[in-house]
């Protein structure tokens, strides 16, 4: 199953390393890795997407709990927090293609970033399973680069039945 | 506030940390730091031969004394030399501050001469380890390190400091506090799973204590034996645990593991409650995890929430400081048993019986000298001896050490536990002896291993720093001698050492220590009691039966219970 970690991180030198260091060093497999600047200018944050067991989820939060420069693990339930991606998507688009891709990106909300004579690069931030979507239907038209940032999440603060999953929390 | 260098700064540090011995060997990149030594120091500095004696040597005064080691090296090969003491430190939980010199800031990067990353390449094996590069930050590093390396579960930590940060000048103020908002380990204990830990311990039939090295680090052997003593449980120790609980105690049913007795093993996993305390589940100890204790609920006591649950899943998880937990722990069986404890009797007959059963057996031969022989004897004459501290490299040896030798009090048995390094014995006997002046501290060696740090012989002369070697000499590497015996069909590849190269009794006259050869029983005694009372640092070279195997034994992948025992025509016949 895949977990989604949002870590609050010293912005130190090598603390990134460490994280992900322990991340190889533990044989636990990065899907996916979003990091940049918080709010406070001292602590970056990491969102992390892992595939594991709920048992190695375990193990991977109490061992990213000892490492000095992590600040807080919270494991985010799908339901529980809010998930963007961004996506940058170049298509092959010769003259008589390029009004059905115009059209299928607006039913998406993708913006055009460049155009050129024979290609187009889509920018289109979303949930991830709508980038997958949008992906998916501008692939037979020939995709010539694409680039994920992997997701990045935050808790809701919107009224929810459950309070999101907190392990070990300092 | 004070004006100086960096490089004093870093001898400041120490000194307001108390730290009275450092252990290291001087390089470029390190000089301005060992300038300020010539400058003068409260601390004193014992030069080794090679950083991996220094760094070993730092781990032994730390396992005898329960403060932070220190060792010291300069950049590149100083550094990477560093990184076998760093990894068995991190597998044993010592605390160790290790400081490195590291090139000038403007030159990291560049591939300069003897430039190493060494932050880089002990990432995955220290606690936390920086790098330096402004001294303005240089205090408050070395306050983290030390506070890092003794708090929580106890580890190595790598301070890297650029040349010109020791050659810069600045004002100087150690701090009072750390600044480390990430770094929290528990300090409490949650009283419910005490009390449910304390329940499960008056309800069960079969309990057994299982004590690692954590309540050596911990400092709770006072409260492990009041706990015990109270309840009147019996108590199994792992090989870090040794000296934990005494061994002399009725309550002490050995050691469980590979090497283990067969009474060790069948307590732990025969038991229906185990109460791992400062013990991880080590598969040395526990064999084949599936088949490891069936029937038993756990109950885990630890300071290292990750080592709850890891291998063996914890019915009833503690985390916390092992000296406040225990304290707790007896509290709450003492409040949930008003009218006393009544201990588990019929366990304690049963595992009474199998210790009768069982116990560790070999058998003397005419002409030939056993290794268990040498260590009974040692164990004989240094009985009556206060205090003595032994000291192990890895192997054979390592394993008899653990089965013949009596260690009734905690720090007396020092060993590579966790990472099995060959060559820690000496080193860390050097250490020990530095940490306890007073104490008799005796390194039994195996060839293998002591070929591997033998230089620290001349630091133990030079420091008079005094140990006694006495080295299991049996012409082999010898437990890979034996696992290619029994299990790859006797093809012994690349083991034979050899009992003459090197003469060990002249080598140890080459670094000015005394060296007796022992090649028969009759001689033992003699040459044991010489070594022990002549002052000096002394190597007894036992030569010793090559075809002597390490019983009993738990085969690789084994269930923990199916332990073999040597095989009875072996005790007969030889």
């Amino acid at each position: 199953m895949i977990h989604t970690l949002s870590v609050q991180l010293e912005n130190k030198p090598g603390a990134l390393a460490r994280v992900t260091q322990l991340f190889a060093r533990r044989g636990y497999n990065i899907e996916s890795l979003a990091v940049g600047p918080t709010e406070r200018p001292e602590v970056s944050r990491l969102t992390l997407r892992v595939d594991c067991e709920e048992h190695s989820l375990e193990q991977i939060v109490k061992q990213m709990h000892k490492l000095v420069n992590v600040l807080r693990v919270l494991e985010l339930a799908p339901e529980e927090s809010v998930e963007r991606e961004l996506a940058l998507i170049s298509v092959a688009a010769p003259p008589d293609r390029r009004a059905e891709l115009l059209a299928l990106a607006d039913v998406f909300n993708a913006r055009v970033a460049d155009l050129g004579r024979d290609a187009i690069v889509f920018e289109i931030v979303g949930r991830p399973d709508v980038i997958d979507s949008f992906e998916e239907l501008v692939r037979p038209h020939g995709v010539r680069e694409l680039v994920r940032t992997g997701r990045v999440a935050l808790r809701r603060p919107s009224p929810k039945p459950t309070r999101p999953r907190q392990h070990v929390l300092r | 506030m004070t004006r100086m260098l960096g490089s004093d700064a870093i001898l400041r540090s120490l000194e307001a940390e108390g730290v009275e011995i450092a252990f290291g060997i001087p390089g470029g990149a390190i000089l301005p730091t060992y300038d300020a030594w010539a400058r003068g120091s409260g601390v004193r500095h014992v030069l080794a031969r090679h950083e991996q004696g220094a760094g070993h040597m730092a781990e032994g005064y730390a396992r005898a004394s329960g403060r932070v080691g220190v060792a010291i090296a300069t950049s590149g090969p100083g550094a990477t030399n560093l990184v076998t003491p760093i990894a068995d430190a991190w597998m044993d939980s010592t605390p160790l501050v290790c400081i490195t010199g590291q090139v000038r800031s403007n030159l990291i990067g560049t591939d300069a001469f003897q430039e190493t990353d060494a932050t880089g390449i002990t990432l995955p094996i220290v606690k936390h380890s920086w790098l330096v590069q402004d001294v303005e930050e240089l205090p408050g590093v070395m306050k983290a390190a030390f506070h890092i390396a003794q708090t929580g579960r106890s580890g190595p930590v790598l301070v890297d400091i650029a040349k010109d940060v020791q050659e810069a000048e600045f004002d100087f103020r150690y701090p009072d506090e750390v600044d480390l908002p990430g770094w929290k380990p528990p300090t409490k204990v949650h009283v419910r799973q005490l009390r449910e830990a304390a329940a499960a311990l008056l309800e069960a039939k079969r309990p057994i204590v299982y004590v690692g090295g954590g309540v050596l680090n911990g400092d709770a052997c006072d409260e492990l034996r009041r706990l015990v003593e109270l309840a009147g449980v019996p108590v199994v120790t792992t090989l870090m645990g040794k000296g934990s609980f005494p061994d002399s105690h009725p309550l002490n049913f050995g050691h469980p593991g590979m090497h283990g007795s067969k009474y060790g093993n069948w307590a732990l996993n025969k038991a229906d409650l185990i109460v791992a305390v400062g013990a991880r589940f080590d598969d040395r100890v526990t064999g084949k995890v599936s088949a490891f204790a069936p029937g038993a609920r756990v109950v885990h006591f630890d300071v290292d929430a990750a080592e709850v649950g890891k291998i063996r899943h914890a019915e009833i998880p503690v985390v916390g400081p092992l000296k406040l937990a225990l304290a707790k722990l007896s509290d709450e069986v003492r409040a949930l048993s008003p009218d006393g404890v009544r201990p588990p009797a019929e366990w304690l007959r049963q595992l009474e019986e199998w210790r009768e059963l069982y116990p560790y057996k070999y058998r003397r031969a005419d002409g030939v000298l056993k290794p268990q022989t040498v260590l009974e004897t040692l164990q004989e004459l240094t009985a009556g001896r206060d205090d003595t501290i032994f000291t192990t490299g890895v192997g054979q040896h390592q394993m008899w050490a653990m089965q013949y030798l009596q260690c009734d009090r905690p720090r007396t048995f020092i060993t590579s536990g966790g990472l099995g390094t060959m060559g820690y014995g000496i080193p860390a006997a050097v250490g020990a002896k530095a940490a306890r002046p007073d104490a008799t501290v005796v390194c039994v060696d195996g060839d293998g291993c002591f070929q591997m740090t033998a230089q620290e012989l001349a630091t133990a002369a030079l420091e008079r720093l005094p140990i006694v070697v006495v080295l299991i000499n049996n012409g082999w590497l010898g437990m890979v001698r034996q696992w290619q015996e029994l299990f790859y069909d006797e093809r012994f590849s690349n083991t034979h050492l050899t009992h003459q190269v090197p003469d060990y009794a002249k080598l140890a006259e080459a670094y000015g220590c005394a060296g007796f050869t022992v090649d028969a029983e009759d001689e033992l005694e003699s040459a044991l009691s010489a070594a022990l009372e002549c002052g000096r640092t002394a190597v007894v070279d036992a030569r010793c039966d090559p075809e002597e195997k390490c019983y009993p034994m738990v085969p690789a992948g084994a269930a923990a219970v199916d332990v073999l025992e040597m095989p009875d025509e072996e005790v007969a016949t030889r």
